[in-house]
């Protein structure tokens, strides 16, 4: 990715992340190694919205799992803010993880179901800061009202709210700190459609008060096409297809992109798409494909691919990484 | 004759708290051939209404309607040994969870061979056949290897097109599937929704097709029933849904998706959808309803004509514009 000189620097980079896990195969089965996540790099500035599109196994969680120092990568450097996470001290690092903070997918599981949505709140502060119990009490109330909740509520339990009120909680927790980036892990993808239009615009109208970064990850590119200012497209822990939003949705090139787009169903009977029809499911991370990881289910696949891994370069606008993509 | 007619159902449950109507008065007829929808939020009674159907609510639950017939025979006074008979042979359901929905303690081969054991008279060596046919059918690769697979060693897909051979195997006159792509990715939902599609059109089968996804209502269904709070508010021909929603429901639910948006703030419905304690006492969706006026506090609005997508609303709408109140400020229909 060129980066304009005028613009502020990326509140955060990631270059060759990777991820290797060691899994047991049966009881006396040698372990062998998953590969979650080989080799992505993303910038991402202030203000910015970057969608993570992948299906399960693709290693986007693991992604944000990195992203948000809960874990370490085996290879490859994260920068925050300009900060080498591997390379930083304690005090650095304590003082990184607020400026980075997540929101999980389920509202449900989320919270701690025995707190009171105004201790969960309230938590964050006591670990990090220095104030002094009215001042929380304060920040917990105003913060409560940014997201729509009554700031009465705070007595209450997380299972007398619904789950469009929990994810108001989860997302008002995140922001307690006044991070500048947050990874939203599918963040609306087990609400309902009347609920999840509410909590996008939330998530928008904090996004512009406070100009926060998002990493956005999700399976549903109906939603991303809508929310995103670029999208990275992961496949078997591969970044197949970088770019902006525009040139991801009006003309994607990697086959795989493709084929999530006419797999994705829209609601109008009217438009008749050609559906790109892909075989068989993905692969196991223990066991890759040779050359390009998406050779098995590609239509394009030539015997090339069998062989060789291709590098992501600058095609039609947008990073792509695949050899049937001519320039 | 319609394979299936239900009209006027209504299931509540005898809870701690009192009486709760999960299904207040829903009609549903479904042909041989056709793919009836059924949209709706979580709390809007889809999956109650069809496990009404199917016979497997709990005790709690209390089942009245009008008319209940599947196939000619009257479903509300069937035994219950002749309602097995029916259920699973001839009226077949596939479920939301493929992976819960199998007993992780037996091979698939056994699940797909007890279906057939229970409901043909098939010895061991035929339903073997048979069941390896029907993996073939819906596309599971390697049949034979996979019939002693146990459900933990197939991926979500999989299972469902286990679910799915299960379903099928005693070639049911209708197919009721309950968000049956809602767990699975993306790429595997267009493979398992384009199975359900090629079966509907080889076998014709009736389908009901239960989802919270307009997405796949487009794209699979002929007709739609769009239900809120226990009612039906509106049922109409896909087509003609989508080129025009008459329930200001719809209209919102609509308006709400991503999709279909053209500006950063989507227009979102207000609130959320009532639940036991709180349901209104007229038109359930009036409190969220930009339309709504007095009369829609006081009167509960009956169903529209046929050309007004039977919308439950005193004013339904046209083109997104309300219409001259079907009733006057008695209640009495204008």
């Amino acid at each position: 990715m060129t980066l304009d000189e005028t613009a502020p620097g990326p509140v955060l980079e990631a270059r060759d992340l990777s991820r290797e896990y060691q899994a047991r195969r049966g009881f006396f089965g040698r372990p062998a190694t998953v590969k979650a996540l080989a080799g992505v790099s993303l910038v991402l500035r202030a203000g910015e919205t970057l969608a993570v599109v992948g299906e399960s196994g693709s290693g986007k969680s693991t992604l944000s799992r990195i992203l948000t120092m809960i874990e370490l990568p085996s290879a490859g450097t994260l920068l925050i803010e300009g900060a080498d996470v591997s390379k930083a001290d304690a005090a650095t690092k304590k003082r990184l993880r607020r400026e980075i903070q997540m929101v999980f997918q389920n509202p449900y599981g989320s919270l701690n179901p025995r707190q009171t949505i105004g201790a969960a709140l309230e938590e964050p502060l006591i670990v990090n800061t220095p104030m002094r119990t009215p001042e929380r009490r304060a920040a917990v109330r105003a913060a409560m009202e940014r997201v729509g909740l009554r700031p009465e509520f705070a007595a209450r339990y997380p299972h007398m709210f619904s789950g469009g009120q929990r994810q108001r909680i989860a997302i008002a927790r995140a922001l307690m700190l006044q991070p500048r980036i947050v990874v939203l892990d599918e963040p609306v993808s087990a609400l309902d459609v009347s609920i999840r239009a509410q909590v996008l615009n939330l998530l928008a109208d904090l996004q512009d008060e406070f100009h926060l970064a998002y990493i956005f990850v999700s399976h549903d590119l109906s939603v991303v096409r809508h929310i995103a200012d670029r999208i990275l497209v992961i496949y078997l822990g591969h970044a197949v297809e970088i770019g902006s939003r525009d040139a991801i949705f009006t003309s994607p090139q990697h086959p795989y992109t493709r084929a999530l787009l006419s797999a994705t169903p829209v609601a109008d009977p009217t438009v008749r798409k050609q559906r790109v029809a892909l075989k068989g499911e993905p692969p196991s991370p223990i066991n890759p494909p040779s050359g390009c990881v998406f050779h098995p289910r590609c239509p394009l696949a030539f015997d090339r691919c069998h062989v060789d891994e291709p590098p992501l370069e600058m095609k039609h606008g947008r990073e792509v990484a695949c050899w049937a993509v001519r320039e | 004759m319609p394979l299936l007619d239900i009209r006027n159902l209504t299931v509540s449950f005898t809870t701690r708290s009192g009486a709760f109507t999960a299904v207040d008065g829903i009609g549903l007829s479904v042909d041989q051939h056709e793919v009836v929808a059924i949209v709706g939020e979580s709390g809007s009674g889809k999956s109650v209404a069809m496990l009404a159907i199917m016979g497997l609510l709990p005790w709690t639950a209390t089942i009245s309607a009008d008319r209940m017939e599947f196939d000619g025979r009257d479903l509300r006074s069937l035994s219950a040994k002749a309602r097995r008979r029916i259920v699973g042979r001839d009226m077949a359901m596939i479920f939301q969870e493929p992976m819960s929905s199998l007993n992780p303690c037996f091979t698939v081969g056994f699940q797909i061979g007890e279906m057939l054991k229970t409901h043909s008279g098939l010895d061991r060596a035929a339903r073997r056949k048979r069941a390896i046919e029907l993996m073939t059918q819906v596309g599971i690769p390697e049949p034979e290897r996979r019939l002693r697979a146990f459900p933990h060693q197939l991926s979500g897909g999989m299972s469902q097109r286990v679910m799915i051979a299960m379903a099928i195997s005693c070639r049911p006159k209708l197919l009721i599937a309950d968000e049956p792509t809602t767990a699975l990715d993306v790429t595997i939902q267009a493979q398992i929704l384009d199975l359900l599609l090629t079966l509907q059109r080889d076998t014709g089968v009736g389908l009901v097709l239960i989802t919270h996804d307009m997405g796949v209502v487009a794209e699979v269904a002929t007709r739609v029933i769009v239900q809120y709070a226990g009612r039906a508010v509106e049922t109409n021909d896909t087509a003609a849904l989508f080129a025009d929603r008459h329930h200001p429901y719809t209209e919102a639910l609509l308006a709400a998706l991503p999709e279909r948006a053209n500006s950063r703030r989507l227009p979102a419905i207000p609130g959320v959808v009532p639940g036991q304690f709180d349901r209104p006492p007229a038109c359930v969706f009036e409190p969220r309803c930009g339309f709504s006026f007095d009369l829609c506090r006081t009167y509960k609005p009956t169903p529209a004509g046929p050309e007004l997508g039977r919308a439950l609303c005193h004013i339904p709408l046209v083109l997104g514009q309300p219409t001259p109140p079907r009733i006057d400020a008695l209640g009495a229909p204008a």
